[in-house]
């Protein structure tokens, strides 16, 4: 194998080193973030259908009890992230732009906010779809930010088997350390969120990836290992966009997943590590999430930290609470390399968001610079962790050729990381004509008859 | 919120960036370029310095006019014409005349680069398409030489190099052969050692193999040169000429000779890896070396011309979109290791 010829830690070919910038908030444990005045919850927080109300207006709700439930499969639950009033059930903006219904939630300042409990779900003697319901029901999609529900990923068709779960700790993404802090506070969590996993997906290994940056994090998991675990640690070389699935896979076990397919292909089956750990801490109490753990942090923040926040929190609220400086001008849900910059202050913590990034204009005056024509220097076909063209790419897209960069250059295997606008010396902003194009060329097959 | 006092920018991701830019990078050729630029200036003294400084400046000017001539911003501050004045200015001969070495500078930007379309739309090296033109228009004082380290080289000058325009220049007594000629038309060898210190005559900038390899290092090493080009010329030219030179020690040349003579260093270095002009893929720039290093061994060996290494990049640069369109990576998932359980 390739790896072989590489000294050191495994990793994927390809990819870029953006600076790592997570030295300010990897050592702050986490903290609970206070409830704001009114929580705003969309009722779509995942990829699938929205979520169906099962409340209604003025109705008083407890903290974790369920406020909709999963409307088809490929769905997830939602619950009262605090105990307290539905005001209204309407329009609220999200993070794509559009407008979108969720439930407006007013928590009783005076309240001691006991979360109510569920059904438990039992390690021992639930069967693999009773557990596939359990997260189901407890509105589970992926932390790391992709937002699929867990449970659709974990339902096999019969000629489909898995044989190594992959644990997910990478973090690849500069600035956030939410995942590094989960590790290293809810490892038992963690431990009982895996032997879900297993049980569900009768994988016989288990190993936890974790970059070599985190290598606190790796010793802490690796120490406390039980002894019946069939799990590993194994420490990565540091390197973008490592935390993406596909890459993982390819840099622990050294399988390509076909293009087009899914990590199911090649017998893998990737988790976010605080997916894993929410995981082994709701099921056994029969609970939902109705908080996260994030990151918030930039050199716009003042009070930077990891805080476990409640689903629903306005942005506005949490840059009132952490304080920002008054020269920000760019706010991303997500970390710098894939967040998306916020439209509103409006717009609320959802699932899927590991972190909210704030820079001022110090950080963001490179973006001034002008753009250069491509000098083909080759630099994003270096940086491209799935091979592609992007220069070529780039030609096409200014040229609107859409058709030939999806049949001849595999547009559509782009999974938007944007090594390569972050290495162009032109400042072309590469992966943002795919976006375009993935989009238009999407939408012309939907459409084709 | 009320601190806020900007309006949000909405910005698609990353927005972050790795700080490569193109002015830096042509920056960089530029201070890659100093040291055996300023070993030419001291070898060919007051010749030598004019033809650098002419060649530079006109193809600055060039393409400064160019650009206000098609109502266009100056693009003169990303510091490619300066890469081009100056690569173009150390393949001259340091006794070429002013004149020419002005017009072959109009000639690079103006033929080479702007009506490509300006900067990145090039398929020729610019400073090579200047060069080439010249080569072809005046023969013999792109052929004829002044002799390294003259005695009185800082005071004085060739007749040639004030040549009025379209005049034929004179060249009485002070010219002298470069190792390359010696060896092809007189059968006589150059000690590699002093090919390589760059103590003998030939143009202006191509002396000093050392200096033009630190200044490669230095790119390399800041990641602004591919590093596969040079090598694989470097290997081809050092393997084929080593072929010859064993089935007959005493028609070829030896193949250390052949790679410290003449343009191969400077050409290999800082003219095949022109990034505009060269291939993309990893696996397309060692086929393209390749290509150029055997050129330069046929043309050298068997050609009319002791020197081939500007016409064997130009060769180079025709194929490199065809080099660029065949030798694609595999992209990932779509190989002969899709799926595979290992």
């Amino acid at each position: 194998m390739l790896q072989l010829l590489n000294m050191g830690p495994a990793t994927f070919r390809h990819g870029v080193h953006p600076p790592e910038l997570k030295e300010e908030t990897c050592g702050l444990p986490i903290r609970q973030f206070p409830f704001a005045p009114v929580l705003t919850i969309p009722l779509s927080q995942h990829i699938g259908k929205p979520a169906v109300p099962v409340v209604r207006e003025g109705q008083e709700v407890q903290r974790g009890q369920r406020l909709a439930k999963p409307d088809g499969f490929l769905s997830v639950s939602m619950h009262a992230p605090a105990s307290g009033v539905v005001r209204r059930i309407g329009l609220m903006p999200s993070i794509t732009g559009r407008m979108v219904t969720g439930i407006y939630l007013e928590p009783f300042p005076g309240s001691t906010q006991e979360v109510a409990e569920g059904i438990p779900c039992p390690l021992d003697t639930a069967t693999p779809d009773e557990i596939i319901t359990a997260i189901q029901d407890a509105g589970l999609v992926g932390l790391g930010g992709a937002g699929f529900p867990t449970h659709a990923k974990l339902k096999l068709r019969d000629d489909q088997s898995i044989d190594t779960l992959i644990i997910n700790g990478v973090e690849c993404e500069p600035y956030l350390t939410t995942d590094h802090r989960v590790m290293l506070e809810q490892r038992d969590d963690i431990y009982v969120g895996i032997r879900y996993l297993m049980k569900v997906t009768g994988a016989r290994r288990v190993i936890i990836g974790i970059e070599a940056n985190k290598p606190d994090a790796a010793e802490h998991l690796r120490a406390g290992l039980p002894g019946d675990l069939p799990a590993e640690v194994q420490v990565l070389r540091v390197k973008y966009p490592q935390g993406a699935e596909k890459m993982l896979i390819t840099a622990m076990l050294g399988r390509e997943v076909p293009s087009g397919k899914l990590p199911i292909d090649v017998h893998a089956l990737c988790c976010n590590v605080a997916t894993t750990a929410e995981i082994g801490r709701l099921l056994p109490h029969g609970r939902g999430i109705q908080e996260r753990v994030i990151t918030i942090t930039g050199p716009a923040v003042q009070k930077k930290g990891n805080y476990r926040i409640p689903i629903g929190t306005p942005l506005r609220f949490l840059l009132d609470y952490v304080g920002v400086d008054p020269h920000v001008n760019r706010i991303f849900m997500g970390g710098p390399m894939m967040g998306t910059a916020a439209s509103s202050l409006d717009l609320a913590i959802t699932k899927g968001i590991s972190g909210v990034t704030a820079f001022t204009d110090a950080e963001t005056s490179f973006h001034q610079r002008p753009e250069h024509p491509c000098i083909r220097c080759g630099y994003c076909v270096e940086a491209c962790p799935i091979f592609l063209n992007p220069s070529t790419l780039g030609r096409l897209a200014k040229h609107e050729n859409y058709d030939r960069m999806a049949d001849e250059f595999n547009l559509m295997d782009c999974f938007e990381c944007g090594s390569c606008s972050f290495v162009c010396p032109s400042h072309i902003p590469l992966v943002h004509y795919f976006r375009v194009a993935k989009s238009s060329v999407r939408k012309a097959r939907a459409a084709a008859p | 919120m009320s601190t806020l006092s900007k309006t949000l920018q909405l910005r698609t991701s990353p927005h972050i960036l790795s700080g490569y830019a193109v002015d830096s990078i042509m920056f960089n050729v530029v201070l890659a370029l100093l040291p055996a630029t300023l070993f030419g200036m001291y070898v060919f003294g007051l010749a030598g310095t004019l033809t650098i400084v002419v060649a530079t400046l006109s193809c600055v000017l060039s393409e400064h006019l160019i650009c206000v001539s098609q109502k266009r911003r100056s693009t003169i501050g990303d510091w490619s014409a300066a890469v081009t004045g100056l690569l173009y200015g150390l393949t001259l001969p340091p006794s070429l005349p002013l004149w020419m070495v002005a017009f072959g500078g109009f000639v690079c930007i103006g033929l080479g680069k702007a009506i490509f379309g300006g900067l990145g739309s090039n398929p020729f090296n610019p400073a090579l398409v200047g060069r080439a033109i010249l080569q072809a228009a005046f023969p013999v004082p792109m052929t004829t030489w002044m002799p390294a380290f003259a005695e009185n080289r800082f005071s004085w000058l060739p007749p040639s190099t004030l040549a009025w325009p379209f005049t034929e220049p004179v060249y009485d007594g002070f010219t002298s052969a470069t190792p390359l000629s010696l060896q092809k038309f007189d059968q006589v060898a150059t000690d590699a050692g002093q090919l390589a210190l760059g103590m003998v005559s030939g143009s202006t900038g191509e002396t000093s193999a050392i200096l033009l390899l630190l200044g490669g290092v230095y790119l390399v090493a800041r990641n602004m040169m591919n590093w596969r080009i040079p090598v694989s010329i470097f290997v081809v030219v050092f393997a084929f000429s080593g072929l010859l030179h064993l089935a007959d020690a005493g028609a070829y040349p030896s193949p250390l000779f052949m790679l410290v003579s003449g343009g191969l260093v400077l050409g290999a270095v800082f003219m095949a890896t022109d990034m505009v002009s060269a291939p993309m893929t990893g696996t397309g720039c060692l086929l393209y070396g390749a290509l150029i290093g055997a050129i330069v061994v046929v043309i050298r060996v068997w050609g009319g011309m002791p020197e081939g290494v500007a016409y064997a990049i130009l060769l180079g640069n025709a194929v490199a979109p065809h080099i660029d369109r065949y030798v694609r990576p595999t992209v990932y998932g779509t190989g002969r290791r899709r799926g595979a359980a290992t």
